[in-house]
């Protein structure tokens, strides 16, 4: 199946910073993808590149295997980056129009997409008199008011109240699982991690990390122990040989294993031993924590 | 082609702005009527302005034309903002993101601008008809419908200042500046004439003020329709009797129709070169 949107060696240069570098991506139908990175990692330029706003200074990347040029082939698609941007003075159902025509839809979706955001009450406002949850929202009834293949968002939660974040996060979510191919760049991991089923990690515009999220956070898992004479099982432990790292702690043993170790194995191994936990939990990493480890290690490419 | 005339007619008609300043243009260009009434009696000395000929065909081509021509400063700021808003409500980047190309933002605002010039020539058209027919001393139809490339000439000196605002405004970004830079171009212009009527002589031999004026867009953009009034009987009497006479040319000026056409094309060339190359 051709990939939505590929990316061959993109590359974007300002003045002596490469902010995106030999960046390639293949975005398949179906998945909801976090673009993840921190601040100025180069996910907006990214972003920006395929949609034909920012000029890339080197490599390439197609629409839809190539067949469509990028002004077609982004009408067929739904984005918001950054801020949302509308005519201050029109009204949301103006505004949404327009982007009909500029799409080339019809304007039958513009009322349920309006609906859909929550918005519909307020249609007949001018843009000017919305608060930036409202913006956001109609943003996003913007970017799907064509149906779209592949919505990509950029930082939709950025500068909401709580109350705002949870709102685009359940519209999201349920935009994802009705189908429809999400890109998300984030560098709210949490955000990624609850809606996400692949992400692409980025740092100073490199490609640290591609692939699915259980992989990354169920890669490795460690144990946390206790026992009532915590010198006598940490001997053990490295007695066992079957751990890369242990550390003890004041309270507790933290235990990285060197491969996968169910935990009710390793109750029986200590039992064996004659030591008896009080104490045994089997945790995984957080996206968090994978996404800190990778960008951290600087030989980490 | 309608779909872009659409797209930027939707803009331009939900701002209050744009839609009282393209009222009132049209609309002064219709109350030029009203010079027709200026009437001054005072004592023995009786002026209706609509008496000293100005109205009669086919003069009044060129007198309309000229004056209709001033008012292309209400569309100036249009046009400037037109251009420029798109920048600061940052809807430029938004419209390339929901599909449009770089060619079709070019090509919406150009084709609105020629909506416009089309519009505004068929009006002044109208209203120089129709006061024509009103006031004019000749009404033969073959005397009404001579002079007519003088609406050629206002068509053109619109579309090169058009032109020069749609640059400015996609240039500078800002409309209030972009205005600021016309004026102080203008002034540049006028200076640049001074300096080189004063020196330009004396540095290349041969070479005039005058040969290399001519080529500057405004001042060529004012060629296309020179002063009617040193054309006025009145006017012409009154020289004569001082010993002055103006062997001017009043005509359609070729050279600037193509100086301002030149100027045209680099302008909006320059302004797709800009959208082009920028990164958003």
């Amino acid at each position: 199946m051709t990939p939505l949107l590929e990316l061959q060696n993109l590359s974007k240069n300002y003045g002596k910073i490469r902010a995106v570098d030999r960046l390639s991506i293949k975005i398949e139908k179906g998945n909801v993808y976090g673009l993840l990175g921190p601040n100025g990692s180069g996910k907006s330029t990214t972003l920006g590149m395929v949609l034909n706003v920012v000029n890339p200074s080197s490599g390439s990347f197609q629409w839809f295997g190539g067949t469509l040029n990028v002004h077609q082939a982004l009408k067929r698609i739904g984005a918001i980056i950054e801020r949302p941007n509308f005519y201050p003075y029109m009204t949301a159902i103006q505004n949404l129009k327009l982007v009909c025509t500029i799409k080339q839809c019809s304007y039958e979706q513009v009322e349920e997409k309006l609906k859909l955001v929550e918005l519909w009450d307020r249609r007949d406002s001018n843009f000017s008199t919305y608060s930036l949850g409202m913006k956001q929202r109609l943003a996003i009834a913007s970017a799907l008011v064509n149906d779209p293949e592949l919505l990509i968002l950029d930082e939709p939660t950025n500068g909401l109240d709580p109350k705002g974040i949870h709102q685009i996060r359940a519209l999201i979510t349920k935009i994802a699982n009705q189908g429809t191919t999400v890109l998300l760049a984030s560098h709210l991991l949490d955000e990624v991690e609850k809606v996400c089923s692949h992400v692409i990690v980025l740092k100073n515009g490199v490609k640290y990390y591609e692939g699915a999220v259980d992989e990354l956070t169920h890669s490795q898992g460690f144990f946390e122990l206790a026992a009532p004479n915590l010198k006598l099982l940490e001997s053990i432990l490295v007695q066992l040989n079957l751990f890369e790292t242990i550390k003890l702690n004041s309270d507790k043993i933290t235990a990285y294993p060197k491969a996968a170790i169910a935990p009710e194995v390793l109750n029986q191994k200590l039992a064996e031993k004659k030591i008896y936990l009080s104490a045994l939990n089997f945790k995984k990493k957080t996206l968090e924590e994978q996404f800190l480890e990778l960008t951290d290690n600087p030989n980490n490419t | 082609m309608i779909r872009l005339l659409k797209i930027e007619w939707t803009k331009l008609y939900h701002n209050k702005i744009s839609r009282i300043l393209i009222a009132c243009y049209f609309l002064l260009i219709t109350f030029i009527a009203f010079i027709a009434a200026i009437k001054i009696e005072v004592g023995p000395i009786k002026f209706h302005l609509a008496e000293q000929g100005i109205f009669n065909f086919p003069y009044i081509w060129h007198f309309n034309t000229f004056i209709i021509g001033y008012m292309k400063v209400f569309f100036a700021i249009i046009i400037v903002s037109m251009a420029a808003s798109e920048y600061s409500y940052k809807t430029l980047k938004q419209n390339l993101i929901d599909g449009l190309s770089k060619k079709e933002v070019l090509l919406s605002k150009i084709y609105t601008m020629l909506a416009f010039i089309v519009a505004s020539t068929l009006f002044t058209f109208m209203t120089s008809l129709v006061l024509g027919l009103i006031f004019s001393d000749y009404t033969e139809i073959s005397i009404i419908f001579s002079d007519l490339e003088y609406l050629v000439a206002y068509a053109i000196k619109l579309f090169g200042f058009f032109s020069f605002c749609l640059f400015l405004g996609i240039w500078i970004k800002r409309a209030a500046f972009a205005l600021g830079f016309l004026i102080v171009w203008q002034m540049a212009e006028g200076i640049s004439y001074g300096l080189m009527k004063w020196q330009l002589s004396d540095w290349i031999p041969g070479l005039t003020a005058e040969h290399v004026f001519q080529f500057f867009p405004l001042n060529a953009m004012s060629n296309l329709i020179k002063e009617p009034f040193t054309r006025l009987s009145g006017i012409q009497n009154i020289a004569k009797q001082v010993g002055e006479t103006f062997d001017k040319d009043y005509g359609f000026d070729l050279t600037s129709s193509l100086v301002v056409l030149g100027w045209s094309f680099v302008f909006l060339w320059a302004t797709y070169r800009l959208l082009q190359k920028r990164d958003l």
